[in-house]
């Protein structure tokens, strides 16, 4: 399988820890995710049948997941049947060759891009630059993140980690406007003026997509600037990746995704603009269509029985701007394109536990659940999270051989095991603890443990064991 | 090319080998206990719509019919627009005609090209639906509407809706659009509010690539 990245990450609480002494990221961050997540509590409440449409679109993923041969065959049969073209890619190697071989073969240099995760999870934009080809970003946030040679740190909002003034200083350099104020406005027109060149003149458009439709071959990208429509309708040709878990069975499901999509991601009641084009249409936009279906190790994710329900992801982020651990450290902290707890889930799955920088991510989580709260599609994420501790345990013992089952903490994970299945031990070893922790226990807490039990304290402080327990206190009651 | 198609598709088989065959020939459709219609009254619909569209910070106007051609004129004054685009098939009764100081150009039988359409002022376009619920306009390329590059180059879009043209909430549009998908698939584009971003601090800006300003006429 060629689904891993060939650049060694390190592990999440080695770099979370140097994000966290990040003041500046650390304040851009949490008034980006304070601002949109009050406002998406705002539309969600008025909404009398969220949760009824969360559990369809919930049901409807399901049923996409349990049967993706079928709807696999059916998309393909569609889109041909529009006059689009159907590319199958087990990795990124496959895809990124599919489409640099078309484009090569039209001639061209240089692309214009819709925003896409899964481009940047092949790693497109370079394997388009190897062979001299240009892509240029075209979403405000992500041209921001490329003209900074920097990586998106959220999935609606890659530039979240920078501040305007930062922009400012940014375009100023390479757009060569010393006039520029850092009003979000004229960043924006800023924008507005280098790009419109490039669409006006542009061949070969690339997206991702939001959804595509089996029964009927459409496929749906949803945006906000007009960037999107742009490389949609301006080029000649369109190439749109697509990962293989983002079919919908019906055009008639578009009801339930486009209302859980913008509420949970951008907290509008919709968006700006919302595409959806079947094929190609004689007289309108792109002549030539060519849809790329792309596995990358989606097909792991599916082979996970208790972790397939993370394939039901529609990327709208809300689990991001909810959860604690991401507010602190920001998204560079999870090493991946996918950040946050749904990246925590996603990431390992798709690059395997082998990968240690991946295999650490599920400890990213204090499982406090918000983000199962917000998902549109109810993706049990901490379930999933806890599916995966398991596994990288399981993982660490089989790939450690002889020296895993003797490793300290191993044995005493079975001691404790063993304790907690009988009562007379259990009350033993409490009162054992009640004198062993006197050492550690500094104003009501035990924040730091010595030698190898180190670790138990190295993210959060322990509540020692009080001095009488409740089965003492319920005896001495009675 | 085959070979990675029959590996992905061997792959998903081998992935999914927990699922009873027949599951997918019992096709169990989904629950759908949400609202699929919205019960509101004509005016409440038309309210509300206006209402959204507002809230995108776009101009909206509800109008009688008679006085269209008179408000599309101030609007045209008031935005320096000198260019205006109308795709084919429009309703001649809507255009701005001999009026000085505006052009209209034409799209069809010869096509306007895209020079020609970034140097324009605005465009003037029906549309096919509209939703209350969001503040949505529904565009399908159908007669009125154009190419999907019309209202998109243009700097300010000008889209007259009529009161019956209005549903409620979102499934109701996604219905009334499924008959004309399946039978020849048209490209669909929903329009909520002008062209917008919320890239730097999620500070939302109005006005990015596509159309900056937009204008409802509500016509009864």
């Amino acid at each position: 399988m060629n689904t891993k990245s060939t650049t060694k990450h390190p592990k999440f609480e080695k770099s979370a820890r140097s994000y966290l002494d990040n003041s500046q990221l650390r304040r851009n961050i949490r008034h980006a995710t304070t601002t949109i997540c009050e406002k998406r509590k705002a539309v969600v409440e008025e909404m009398p049948d969220w949760e009824e449409l969360r559990e369809s679109g919930r049901q409807v993923k399901e049923k996409v997941m349990r049967n993706l041969d079928r709807y696999l065959l059916q998309l393909e049969e569609s889109v041909q049947k529009a006059g689009g073209v159907v590319h199958w890619a087990r990795d990124a190697d496959d895809a990124n060759r599919i489409i640099v071989d078309l484009v090569k073969q039209k001639g061209e240099s240089e692309v214009v891009k819709v925003k896409s995760i899964t481009t940047d999870e092949i790693g497109l934009n370079k394997a388009l630059a190897e062979e001299e080809i240009v892509a240029l970003e075209t979403d405000l946030a992500e041209l921001i993140v490329q003209m900074a040679g920097d990586e998106p740190s959220h999935i609606l909002v890659p530039a979240i980690h920078k501040n305007r003034s930062e922009i400012r200083e940014l375009f100023r350099e390479k757009l060569g406007d010393l006039e520029l104020s850092d009003k979000p406005a004229e960043l924006a027109d800023a924008a507005r003026l280098y790009l419109r060149k490039k669409f006006l003149s542009a061949k070969i458009g690339i997206s991702g997509g939001n959804f595509a439709v089996a029964e009927t071959g459409t496929v749906s990208v949803v945006e906000s600037e007009g960037n999107g429509r742009m490389c949609i309708t301006l080029p000649d040709t369109l190439i749109s990746v697509l990962g293989i878990e983002k079919i919908i069975p019906t055009w008639q499901d578009f009801e339930v995704f486009m209302q859980l999509l913008p509420r949970s991601s951008t907290a509008e009641r919709m968006n700006p603009y919302n595409n959806f084009w079947t094929g190609v249409t004689e007289g309108d936009g792109p002549q030539e269509f060519h849809l790329v279906l792309l596995d990358n190790g989606r097909t792991n994710v599916l082979a996970d029985e208790a972790g397939r329900q993370t394939l039901h992801c529609i990327r709208c982020s809300a689990c991001l701007n909810v959860c604690p651990v991401y507010e602190r450290t920001g998204g560079h902290a999870y090493h991946s394109v996918y950040p946050g707890p749904i990246g925590a889930i996603l990431t390992p799955q798709l690059r395997g536990l082998e990968d240690e920088s991946a295999a650490s991510l599920p400890y990213a989580s204090s499982l406090c659940g918000a983000c199962y709260e917000v998902c549109p599609v109810k993706i049990n994420i901490p379930d999933v999270l806890v599916h995966l501790r398991g596994k990288v345990v399981a993982q660490k013992k089989r790939s450690g051989g002889f020296r895993a089952k003797t490793d300290p903490e191993h044995i005493a994970m079975r001691m404790m095991a063993r304790t907690f299945r009988s009562r007379s031990r259990y009350e033993r070893a409490q009162k054992f603890a009640r004198v062993g922790q006197r050492l550690f226990v500094r104003d009501g807490v035990i924040s730091k443990l010595p030698g190898r039990l180190s670790g138990w304290t190295a993210m959060r402080d322990l509540k020692p064991i009080p001095r009488q327990s409740f089965r003492d206190w319920w005896r001495v009651r009675s | 090319m085959s070979t990675s198609r029959e590996e992905i598709l061997k792959r998903v088989r081998t992935a999914l080998k927990d699922v009873p065959d027949d599951e997918g020939a019992r096709n169990q459709p989904a629950d759908r206990g949400y609202r699929r219609e919205s019960r509101m009254s004509t005016e409440d619909r038309v309210r509300q719509f206006a209402e959204h569209v507002n809230e995108y910070n776009a101009r909206v106007t509800r109008l009688k019919e008679s006085e269209l051609v008179e408000s599309i004129i101030a609007s045209c004054a008031r935005e320096n627009v000198s260019k205006l685009v109308v795709p084919a098939g429009i309703n001649e009764n809507w255009l701005p005609r001999d009026q000085a100081g505006l052009t209209l150009l034409q799209d069809g039988p010869e096509p306007l090209s895209y020079q020609q359409l970034d140097e324009s002022d605005a465009v003037l376009t029906g549309c096919y639906l509209a939703v209350a619920q969001t503040g949505t306009i529904v565009l399908n390329g159908g007669a009125g509407q154009g190419r999907r590059v019309l209202t998109l180059l243009p700097d300010f879009h000008l889209c007259i809706v009529r009161t019956d043209q209005i549903v409620g909430i979102v499934p109701e549009a996604f219905s009334g659009l499924d008959k004309l998908v399946k039978e020849s698939g048209p490209p669909i584009t929903l329009i909520s509010g002008p062209s917008a971003t919320s890239d730097i601090e999620l500070d939302r800006v109005e006005g990015v690539h596509g159309p900056r300003r937009l204008e409802v006429f509500i016509v009864d």
